[in-house]
């Protein structure tokens, strides 16, 4: 196990360090003392488990194919941008516009997360890209989403909406669990919310119980309340926006 | 000065802390904070803030004028002479840096309006107020960036880091401190472009673009402001002047005229709140800032930070003991407060709100 003090690094001298700790084949990479360190992981591939310490920058996991990444605190803006496999976890909060046009992996948060989370979301041929939050989510979760699997499970929102408006708004695939009911009027108009079947009851057991384990909660207690399932249902319902 | 246009895409950067109790704290932590987001800016401009730092002049306005010739001094201050009574000139302390190496001439000058000037019933802000505006669009070269008494700002172009090794930032103490590092995207980078903007006590910092400007910049002219300055964000430091000072709106009316909320919201409010709301953004139509923006807005009474109605720029507050930090990234808190009491990122067009205790 390797372990780098990011204290006083700059981004790049940083990056290079755990590039080259990777390249060399290290397997169990810990970085202690990192604060605000844009572009951590950014288009690194190989199976390395890379613990964070700290509250890494922005775009983390941008491009990203195979390894692990643990942040034991809070993490920021920007995270898996087009990340094609791995896996991020987060053990806080996280920012806006997580998830962007992520192909692939997983990325599990624990704590809420900001704006625009899953923008975009698409995964490439048999990847499913698959987000969790354990909080809530603000306004446009899921937005223009093409592919992969969105979930969201409101833990602790102490009375807080669990989710914001223009959910899934312009999405046309993919799909979106949220624990809880969602209100129509705060969906884009292609959304349909649906009951889970089966299928979805699999999805959800598969992707929960590997996020329970990555945090240390129970699936029983998850499991008990109910989730809703949304999708895309309407094809093009913005046909006539700009006709009449 | 040539203002050479630049276009760039990216964001800027902003910080602030206030201590509720004026607890005054020194500069060096604001430039801590601001410089782990220098890669926000690009060089073009950075700056600073400060209220509480000039006790011993703390009835006087302090204003901070850059000439870009030194003869133009001697028009400004035959101009100021005949309107104010001056207690104190000086050139504003500055450090030799060596990425600086050229800057206007910068002078601060404590002032208080001769009472004989002032006719009719026109109140001492409104004849600072007007001066600011005679100074900057008729004084061809001479900028007044900083009007406010006991608070001050101080910036130009460089790198955060930079800018305050120049200004000497870390010899001044302060209750409430916002800073900026500027990425200009559609106006020049120039010394009077950079943020802080300010007029009176308000000053703004802003991430983001102002694409109503042209709408805000009509319609503060109709009240007698001239927007001299090339950059969108001067119109919030004068619309915040005009609804809060001139109209006497309270600072949350003033947040729900700057960034209203949608119809589509307002329209699913309780009877009361509905008709109030209406009325708002009907009156402040033209107040209201479209497009992406987080901004902080620091006061003589306290201290604001809010995003725009879809949060297209970020914004992350914290507290700690009596201090509240906000700040674009939650890193550049936690490079002054490493274990805040509470962290948390502000919804769209909600603001946070401090106010000083007496």
């Amino acid at each position: 196990m390797l372990e780098i003090n990011a204290s006083g690094l700059y981004y790049r001298e940083l990056n290079q360090k755990i590039r080259d700790a990777v390249n060399n084949g290290e397997k169990e990479i810990t970085v202690k003392n990192v604060n605000g360190q844009y572009y951590m992981g950014d288009g690194l591939r190989g199976k390395a488990t890379i613990t964070i310490e700290g509250v890494p920058g922005n775009d983390l996991a941008a491009f990203m194919d195979g390894p692990t990444l643990v942040i034991k605190a809070n993490a920021q803006d920007n995270i898996s941008n087009t990340m094609n496999t791995g896996k991020v976890v987060i053990h806080g909060n996280a920012g806006d516009v997580l998830g962007y046009g992520m192909r692939g992996g997983k990325l599990h948060i624990l704590g809420d997360v900001g704006y625009r989370v899953g923008i975009h979301m698409k995964g490439v041929k048999k990847q499913a890209p698959t987000i969790i939050v354990g909080g809530t989510a603000g306004d446009f979760f899921g937005e223009y989403m093409a592919g992969g699997v969105l979930i969201l499970l409101g833990l602790n929102n102490d009375g807080r909406p669990i989710v914001g408006d223009y959910l899934g708004t312009g999405m046309h695939g993919g799909v979106i669990y949220v624990r809880g009911e969602v209100d129509k009027k705060n969906c884009g108009a292609e959304v349909g919310i649906l009951d889970l079947d089966d299928e979805d009851r699999k999805v959800l057991k598969d992707s929960l119980t590997e996020y329970c384990k990555d945090m240390g909660l129970s699936l029983d207690e998850i499991m008990k309340k109910g989730f809703k399932k949304l999708i895309p249902v309407s094809l093009r319902p913005y046909g006539n926006l700009y006709a009449y | 000065m040539n203002h050479d246009y630049q276009k760039d895409i990216s964001g800027c950067g902003l910080t602030g802390l206030i201590s509720r109790k004026r607890r005054r704290i020194s500069g060096a932590d604001i430039v801590k904070s601001l410089c782990l987001m220098t890669d926000r800016g690009n060089g073009l401009g950075a700056g600073y803030a400060a209220y509480g730092i000039y006790p011993e002049f703390k009835d006087f306005y302090a204003f901070h004028i850059m000439f870009d010739e030194p003869s133009v001094r001697w028009t400004l201050e035959e101009y100021l002479k005949n309107n104010y009574h001056i207690e104190k000139i000086e050139e504003i302390p500055t450090a030799p840096v060596k990425a600086i190496p050229i800057s206007p001439l910068l002078v601060r000058y404590f002032v208080k309006p001769l009472k004989d000037k002032m006719v009719g019933d026109i109140q001492e802000e409104d004849f600072v107020v007007n001066t600011v505006m005679k100074v900057n669009s008729e004084i061809e070269g001479a900028y007044i960036f900083s009007s406010g008494k006991n608070m001050g700002a101080f910036k130009g172009v460089g790198n955060p880091c930079d800018i305050a090794e120049f200004f000497r930032i870390e010899e001044y103490e302060g209750w409430t401190w916002t800073a900026h590092t500027r990425f200009p995207t559609n106006t020049p980078g120039w010394w009077g472009g950079a943020h802080p903007f300010t007029l009176l006590d308000w000053s703004i910092v802003h991430n983001g673009e102002i694409s109503s400007y042209g709408i805000n910049k009509r319609y503060l002219e109709m009240f007698g402001y001239k927007l001299t300055l090339l950059t969108d964000t001067e119109v919030a430091a004068y619309m915040l002047d005009l609804l809060i000072r001139r109209q006497g709106l309270d600072i949350p009316s003033a947040c729900l005229a700057l960034a209203s909320p949608f119809w589509k919201k307002i329209d699913e409010l309780p009877d009361g709140e509905r008709e109030a709301l209406t009325a708002l953004r009907q009156t402040y139509g033209s107040a209201l800032l479209n497009g992406p923006f987080s901004i902080l807005f620091g006061h003589s009474k306290g201290l604001v930070g809010i995003n725009d109605r879809i949060k297209l720029r970020p914004l992350v507050a914290a507290l700690k003991d009596d201090v509240t930090y906000m700040a674009s990234e939650e890193s550049a808190i936690r490079a002054i407060c490493p274990a805040p009491d509470k962290v948390w990122a502000p919804r769209a067009g909600d603001p946070v709100i401090v106010n000083l205790e007496d």
